[in-house]
């Protein structure tokens, strides 16, 4: 029987393990405090939030949603712990709501874990209020009850926490936003949206239906299957156009909501459209598309055999873009399987193996060993049913990825891949660009190019930190800027490499010459734009001109007089690799820095940050907004990355040049050498 | 299907269906006003529950259109249902599958969201649907419905190593699969 609360109500709870499920029409924080008899918030460790979702008796998500679930488990809280509060607050930044007003009213239900609500509140009268107490669960003569509260905050998550008696509220505050803004920065961009031949899930389908179904790439599945859905939604006109899967109105699991909805894959006209720069590539538009290969058709009950480029586009690029991220989507929903039902069998046993313990039956003979026998018995069978059909896939993946990898182009390879010993300068720009492997712990032999838009959408940000490192091991931080400026370098040399001649300018800023060494290749082949600056004045000198030309392009654009740009003009795109920041950044360059991040990848000027967060902590929260709008990579396998479907932490590798090899080399002297006489 | 009936989902000729659809079509039933235009639009949802063992273990619906695990697939929120073609203004595609092994049923309810009992809803239908071959298993007609705004229809449940389907029908009253859940537990 629900209870349905008003304000300030009050009702009684009989079990200790319980859901709080939350619901808001967009994404919100949702978290916890503990507090004493008195009220108080003992400290920080006392606060459940995204950056430390995890107390004793309590969980909460690690992101912004529109929809939560928190885990309570009463008999496991602390026993100082008087009252539980459960908080809600809506995530900072630019394009968010700043009050709760302009949301639908948020919705909290108390549900046991088989999902009866025991009580719900919906909180209604918030106006400008940015946080909210929305319950509290609360000691009363050994057992628990929950009251409804609806207290809104105007001064954020800060007042709320400093009402509850908490002293670096303020801090905690700023923290928490901080992990908020991580969550929403981490995620992997959406993938592109599907057509509806694009569904990744035909293979399987098609081995299920028999070999009839799989003939026509195009139509054949269309109305078969799980093949249709985008084509039927496409009907209804109600997708959105952020990809199949992400409805925009936000769950859990789902990807971050900052993401901007990624274009079509036929690339769509830059906001710069009418001015001289003319990101798209008409060529790719026009040509007819040759036909695309097919699985040949499966023999009934096996898998049909993989081939390079199964999937929709208009030429092999794209056809290969949308099969690795159909391939990163499958994988990452049959591991999502998996641990679902891995979970379940833990936690089924789990409760089992509680239901012998409190069997007093079970305290004579063998009663009890073999009933615990029983309970892990079955959650080995159920595990083990589990991870077969796991490794099935896996197996169908990893036979994909067999033919797939060795097809793809330059840009989508791998640096020991033979195509780049045939490298030469393309003529024009790739779709999209490698920036590493993507890899889950329950499949590490299986590696997902992670590929990235073209021309960038974000900057990117090389961690020298030390932070997250996941395996520890590179515990010397001189050993990790080292490694940085190296992946750095990779990078960059695979940039300027994808890129036709003259449409890629990369300036360098290494202020104290710290990556002289890993520059090397790039400085002597003589494919930057200058020697990387030097000093404040070296650092002055570049931003000045980068920050000129923004003005100059953005002033013509807005004017609609991009004609008039002075004749000569370079159009190319423009990376600015900055080193050891802030090393040799006064505040004026620290100013210039974030206008160039913010304006700058409008009219085709991005940053490249290659630096330790921590080294530039003096200036405090003024920075936050910079390193959150650019993507994070680390030099070292580390798992920070979400992908935008159900949110698994991937673990990402950078794409490095193997030891010894040439290639490296290779490919900058080429791209030099056609900038000197030219495309051939 | 009357409430109730259960059908074993393994064809005739041995082989086990694959792929299930449930599809839900209506129109908005008309209002009078003074110039017959002020229908108020009707959104009805479909959404499936899979469950474990009786917990319900992910929802498929309109803020969350594909399982995590990508076996259910809903192909996109319709807020005003259709013009009265007949079609499916709604589904939620099941590749049978796919389903994680852990999970033992899937029940598929319609609610409507904007309020409105099925007595104010026309031409509206609730149907499942063998996607290998588009035959028919169930069909509800929910016009007329009485005075509930939401429906249980349907489960597939694993038996042996294929799925059964048991039409369930029971009325039930709330604006999304939430409230829905108390309404769902006996049916399990």
């Amino acid at each position: 029987m629900t209870a349905e609360l008003v304000r300030g109500q009050n009702h009684p709870l009989s079990q200790a393990r319980l859901e709080i499920r939350v619901s808001a029409g967009a994404p919100i924080v949702a978290g916890a405090t503990l507090s004493d008899e008195s009220g108080k918030i003992q400290g920080v460790e006392w606060v459940a939030h995204p950056g430390t979702p995890i107390l004793p008796g309590l969980e909460v998500s690690r992101q912004a949603a529109a929809d939560h679930r928190l885990a309570v488990d009463l008999d496991a809280v602390a026993a100082g712990v008087h009252r539980v509060s459960i908080l809600l607050a809506l995530p900072t930044g630019v394009g968010r709501p700043v009050g709760f007003g302009s949301l639908a009213a948020p919705f909290v239900a108390v549900t046991g874990l088989d999902g009866t609500e025991v009580a719900s509140y919906t909180i209604t009268g918030l106006d400008t209020e940015s946080a909210v107490v929305a319950l509290e669960l609360y000691r009363r003569q050994g057992g628990w009850k929950v009251r409804a509260i609806g207290q809104g905050y105007a001064g954020g998550l800060a007042q709320l926490l400093t009402d509850q008696g908490l002293p670096q509220a303020h801090q905690l505050a700023a923290g928490i936003d901080e992990a908020v803004a991580q969550g929403l920065a981490r995620a992997v961009p959406a993938p592109p949206p599907r057509t509806a031949d694009g569904d990744r899930s035909r293979q399987a389908a098609a081995s299920a239906l028999g070999p009839e179904q799989s003939g026509s790439p195009y139509g054949g599945q269309g109305p078969q299957g799980t093949g249709s859905p985008y084509a039927g939604a496409q009907g209804h006109g109600a997708q959105t156009p952020q990809g199949p899967s992400d409805p925009g109105a936000g769950y859990p699991a789902g990807p971050a909501p900052t993401d901007p909805p990624t274009t079509t894959p036929a690339a769509a006209p830059p906001p710069t459209t009418g001015g001289p720069i003319d990101y798209s590539h008409p060529r790719r538009q026009n040509t007819p598309p040759p036909p695309p290969p097919t699985a040949p058709p499966a023999q009934p009950g096996q898998p049909a055999q993989p081939v390079a480029g199964d999937a929709t586009g208009w030429s092999m690029e794209e056809r290969l873009y949308n099969q690795v991220w159909g391939m990163f989507e499958d994988l990452a929903r049959t591991t999502a399987a998996y641990r679902s039902a891995v979970d379940f069998a833990d936690t089924r046993m789990e409760k089992e193996l509680d239901d012998v313990l409190s069997d007093p039956r079970s305290r004579i003979g063998g009663q009890g060993d073999a009933a615990r026998e029983r309970a892990r018995a079955k959650h080995t069978q159920l595990v083990d049913q589990a991870r077969q059909v796991l490794d099935r896939d896996l197996a169908q993946l990893a036979a994909e990825a067999d033919v797939v990898e060795p097809a793809l182009p330059p840009a989508y390879a791998r640096w020991d891949n033979p195509v780049w010993h045939a490298y030469h300068v393309p003529t024009e720009m790739p779709m999209a660009l490698r920036l590493g492997d993507l890899h889950l712990p329950e499949s590490d032999r299986l590696r997902i190019p992670m590929l990235v838009r073209l021309p960038l959408e974000r900057g990117l940000w090389i961690d020298s930190g030390r932070s997250g490192s996941s395996d520890g091991s590179f515990a010397d931080s001189h050993d990790l800027r080292r490694l940085a400026m190296e992946s750095a370098v990779a990078h960059l040399a695979r940039l300027l490499a994808v890129h036709p001649a003259g449409e890629f300018t990369v300036h360098v800023i290494d202020p104290a010459g710290s990556g002289a060494q890993a520059l090397a290749p790039l400085v002597q082949t003589g494919v930057l734009a200058g020697p990387p600056a030097a000093g404040a004045a070296g650092v002055a000198d570049v931003l000045g001109r980068l920050t000129q030309r923004v003005d100059l392009v953005q002033m013509a654009v807005r004017g609609g007089a991009a004609d008039s740009l002075p004749p000569g003009f370079d159009t190319s795109q423009q990376l600015l690799v900055v080193n050891d920041f802030p090393h040799g950044f006064d505040d004026r360059a620290v100013t210039q820095l974030r206008y160039l991040a913010d304006e700058g990848p409008a009219v085709g000027v991005h940053l490249m940050m290659v630096a330790d967060r921590e080294d530039a902590a003096g200036y405090g929260p003024l920075l936050d907004p910079l390193w959150r709008g650019l993507m994070r990579l680390t030099p070292v396998p580390d798992d920070h990355l979400a992908d935008p479907w159900v949110g698994h932490a991937w673990t990402y590798e950078p794409a490095l040049v193997p030891p010894a090899s040439q290639v490296l080399q290779h490919v900058l002297t080429q791209v030099a050498t056609d900038r000197r006489t030219g495309p051939r | 299907m009357t409430k109730g009936q259960a059908i074993s989902l393994q064809k005739n000729d041995g082989g086990s269906l694959t792929a299930v659809r449930m599809g839900l079509g209506w129109q908005a039933a008309p209002r009078r006003g003074l110039f017959g235009s002020r229908t108020r639009e009707i959104d009805l949802d479909a959404s499936a529950v899979l469950f474990a063992d009786k917990q319900p273990v992910d929802v498929v619906f309109f803020r969350h259109l594909v399982s995590d695990d990508g076996s259910v697939r809903h192909t996109g929120d319709n807020l005003v249902g259709g013009v009265g073609q007949g079609g499916d203004d709604e589904a939620i595609l099941v590749d049978l599958s796919r389903v994680p092994v852990h999970i033992d049923q899937i029940i598929f309810t319609v609610n409507s969201f904007t309020g409105q009992t099925f007595q104010e809803v026309q031409n509206a239908f609730c149907r499942l649907v063998d996607e290998t071959n588009g035959q028919e298993l169930a069909r509800y007609t929910l016009a007329g419905g009485g005075a509930y705004t939401a429906q249980i229809m349907a489960k597939v449940h694993r038996v042996g190593a294929g799925w059964n389907m048991t039409a369930l029908g029971a009325p039930a009253n709330g604006r999304t699969f939430q409230d829905l859940m108390p309404a769902i537990l006996p049916a399990l």
